[in-house]
């Protein structure tokens, strides 16, 4: 058919410009004819060369057995060509998505006030901007690089005080070829502790992370590094990995110990239970060294020095009637975040105070899609601290007098998996006093599109 | 650290499979086709079921642990697997089963696609650009691909190299039979005019000759919308379609729906083996699919 329509469009200048021929001389007209033939005969042979090419990129991706079939293509179902289209992940390389983000949110209290008694925050996180934003844009590539290794790179584009932030979030190479089941990934990557920590933005069930991410690992846990991992050959899923990080980012900061400041590891086993259930259950533990880290208010924000250890429990339960998740599903998750960390804090008026103590955060959350494209869910999320004594009365680090929760519920419409519209709304009397709020995000996505994990 | 894998490993070896050939198949024809070839050389499981939508399926845990232990990856391909396979290809670390190596197969590859558009504009919906994957509903592809697949088999595994070629030739004799026999008895489908939930079923209706006339879904990949049934309604109120046909994955409602209101008779047909109870294996899942269009042709 295409061949067709361009074939037409490449003749029209020739039949336009020959049109008023015939009237005038029949030999001018037989010629203009033949020209006309001739060079539809060129279109023509010019696609037959295109479709051989793309059949011979066919053949030599689909490998020997192919040649054992074309020795007997009787058997053939209908013997007349059709369009074949290239075989491969995407007619580019490397693949490239973008994925759009924005939100209206509304606060009943002031977003730039937002801040959680007991524990300064650090990283990314904080709440939406209030009222109509943009949110990040982010742009995916990916490919093979070789027989050897794979590439992929998600760079980010955020507004902050207006101004468009471009940022490197991940950037990695990851091995193909490792024997025994092990792979080494290199590069700047989302850490694999926890379950929610490498999940990108766009994949995460509610609008913002929960308390015990936000409060604990600044939203996500993102460094510089390397990660090992091994996938024992059972038929239960068990999963082991090992990173070593430059200690760059929240919680860790300036890159200590000689620049690998951070590592960490991390186990998960995961099954079915029978069609209609699965399962994924693991934990974690993350030792990063602080120097100078900031946290906090901006324009006074205290700083850390020390030990900061992290450990995480998780569990995640699907179910699904046979399995057949596009027509009904119920997803259930929890962790439990435990952060200690010993050093110093450096507070803005008082100097530097030795500071040892325990911090807890967690979270559950159901999330239901009773038909295809609706989803509800809820989330409880809460946080708990131990209290690091007199020398911290009266500033950021005092433990709350109540432990800090919050309460969220969402609704999300997706009209087919590469657009989601969401509403959210959350009573939250951690990071303000008792307050409600609520808003609106789209999250759509153009191009390549990686396929998502468990 | 060394410990703990040693523990593993240890609990693991009864575990794995003693098979010559483990076989991880997409989806159950696929399971089905290995055994047929391989017999017991091949340890296959499959994926996914009959029960399931395999556009969506969750990158699970035990899929993972499948991929990793697998000689052979066997689906349907051109993308019908795209929203998953690769990340269980991924996470798994089995560089034997990776696209490019023997170890993976794609049974689109060997079959000629219907359907391809080449353009991917996603305003027209899920499309598959490098044509539509649902190959198995015709047996002439099975006859196809089960050459390919019993080659492949032969690569992985020489030491069964004629085992296999032999499971594959007396599985073609007894399919060469049925097909004659079941094309004999389809002589009256010719021509019956099918509304289908998705376009699962063009390879099937290549076959048979049978005309597509419309689709529940306004779009492919989008359910089926109140404003497209009513259409529908209007267009085949009167006449101009034989039978509606859903996979047994998908929502009832939809064709049920629209069978009330337009008198038109609406069937599950099973899109690959489990999905009645009498598609047990390649054989009856043909039987089966040809009974229930006899059926609803009278």
């Amino acid at each position: 058919m295409r061949i067709d329509f361009r074939k037409g469009i490449l003749a029209m200048p020739l039949i336009l410009m020959f049109e008023p021929a015939p009237a005038q001389d029949d030999i001018a007209a037989l010629r203009a004819e033949l020209e006309q033939l001739r060079a539809e005969y060129e279109v023509r042979i010019d696609a037959l060369e295109r479709r051989l090419a793309v059949a011979e990129q066919n053949a030599m991706q689909a490998n020997a057995a192919v040649s054992q079939l074309a020795s007997e293509p009787a058997a053939a179902p209908s013997p007349a060509p059709r369009a074949q289209a290239g075989i491969g992940d995407s007619t580019f390389n490397p693949a490239i998505g973008v994925i759009f983000e924005g939100t209206a949110w509304r606060y009943g209290e002031d977003p730039e006030d937002y801040a959680i008694q007991g524990f300064p925050l650090g990283g990314e996180t904080g709440p939406r901007a209030e009222g109509l934003a943009l949110g990040e844009t982010e742009i995916d590539m990916s490919a093979n690089v070789d027989d050897k290794f794979t590439a992929f790179l998600t760079a980010g584009i955020h507004i902050e005080d207006g101004e468009a932030h471009f940022d490197i979030e991940e950037a990695w190479l990851e091995t193909l070829a490792l024997p025994g089941g092990f792979s080494a990934r290199f590069g700047r990557f989302f850490s694999g502790i926890g379950y929610l920590n490498d999940k990108h933005r766009h994949a995460w069930d509610f609008a913002d992370q929960p308390l015990a991410y936000q409060a604990l690992l600044g939203d996500q846990y993102i460094d510089d590094g390397v990660q090992l991992r091994w996938i024992a050959p059972t038929a239960l899923y068990v999963e082991v990995g090992a990173e070593l990080a430059r200690g760059g980012r929240y919680p860790a900061a300036g890159a200590a110990r000689s620049g690998v400041g951070a590592r960490s590891l991390f186990l998960n086993v995961g099954g079915d239970v029978g069609s209609d259930h699965s399962w994924l259950a693991g934990i974690s533990w993350l030792d990063a060294r602080s120097v100078d880290r900031e946290a906090g208010p901006e324009d006074e924000p205290l700083s850390f020095t020390g030990d900061a250890d992290v450990a995480i429990a998780e569990l995640v339960w699907k179910w699904a009637p046979n399995g057949n998740w596009r027509q009904e599903n119920f997803v259930f998750q929890a962790e439990y975040l435990w952060r200690s960390e010993d050093g110093f804090y450096d507070l803005p008026g008082l100097g530097t105070l030795p500071y040892d103590a325990k911090q807890r955060g967690w979270y559950a959350q159901a999330v239901y899609q009773p038909f295809p494209r609706w989803r509800f869910g809820a989330r409880i999320d809460g946080l708990s601290a131990d209290d690091p004594g007199p020398l911290f009365a009266g500033t950021l680090l005092e433990a709350p007098a109540d432990d800090p929760r919050r309460y969220t519920v969402m609704l999300d419409w997706s009209n087919s998996e590469f657009s989601r519209l969401r509403f959210q709304y959350a009573r939250d009397d951690a990071g303000f006093d008792d307050e409600s709020h609520w808003g609106l995000q789209y999250i759509l996505s153009i191009g390549a599109h990686g396929a998502h994990t468990f | 650290m060394r410990k703990l894998v040693t523990v593993l490993l240890l609990v693991a070896a009864p575990l794995a499979a003693r098979a010559d050939l483990t076989v991880f198949a997409c989806e159950p024809e696929w399971k089905a086709l290995a055994e047929a070839i391989g017999g017991d050389l091949v340890k296959a499981d499959s994926a996914t079921t009959a029960l399931q939508d395999p556009h969506y399926i969750q990158a699970r845990p035990s899929l993972i642990a499948g991929i990793r232990r697998a000689d052979l990856v066997v689906c349907s391909g051109a993308q019908l697997e795209i929203g998953w396979l690769p990340a269980l290809l991924r996470k798994a670390n089995n560089r034997r089963v990776l696209p490019g190596n023997p170890g993976y197969f794609e049974a689109a590859l060997f079959v000629e696609r219907l359907g391809a558009t080449g353009s991917v504009d996603r305003a027209e919906g899920d499309i598959h650009p490098q044509g539509n994957p649902h190959v198995q509903t015709n047996p002439h592809n099975l006859q196809l691909i089960g050459r390919a697949l019993a080659e492949r088999m032969a690569e992985l595994d020489p030491g069964n190299a004629e085992a296999y070629r032999r499971g594959f030739a007396s599985f073609e004799a007894r399919l060469r039979d049925a097909i004659a026999r079941w094309e004999a008895k389809a002589a009256p489908l010719a021509g019956m005019r099918v509304i289908t939930h998705h376009k699962s079923w063009i390879y099937l209706e290549d076959w048979l000759g049978l005309t597509e006339v419309a689709n529940l879904e306004p779009i492919p990949g989008l359910p089926p919308t109140a404003g497209h049934l009513s259409q529908l309604v209007s267009r085949f109120g009167d006449g101009g379609a034989d039978v509606i046909i859903r996979s047994p994955y998908q929502d009832a409602r939809a064709s049920e729906w629209l069978s009330e209101r337009t008198g038109i008779p609406a069937i599950v047909l099973p899109l690959t083996v489990g999905g009645t109870p009498g598609a047990t294996d390649l054989f009856a899942l043909f039987e089966d699919i040809l009974d229930r269009l006899l059926e609803a042709r009278q």
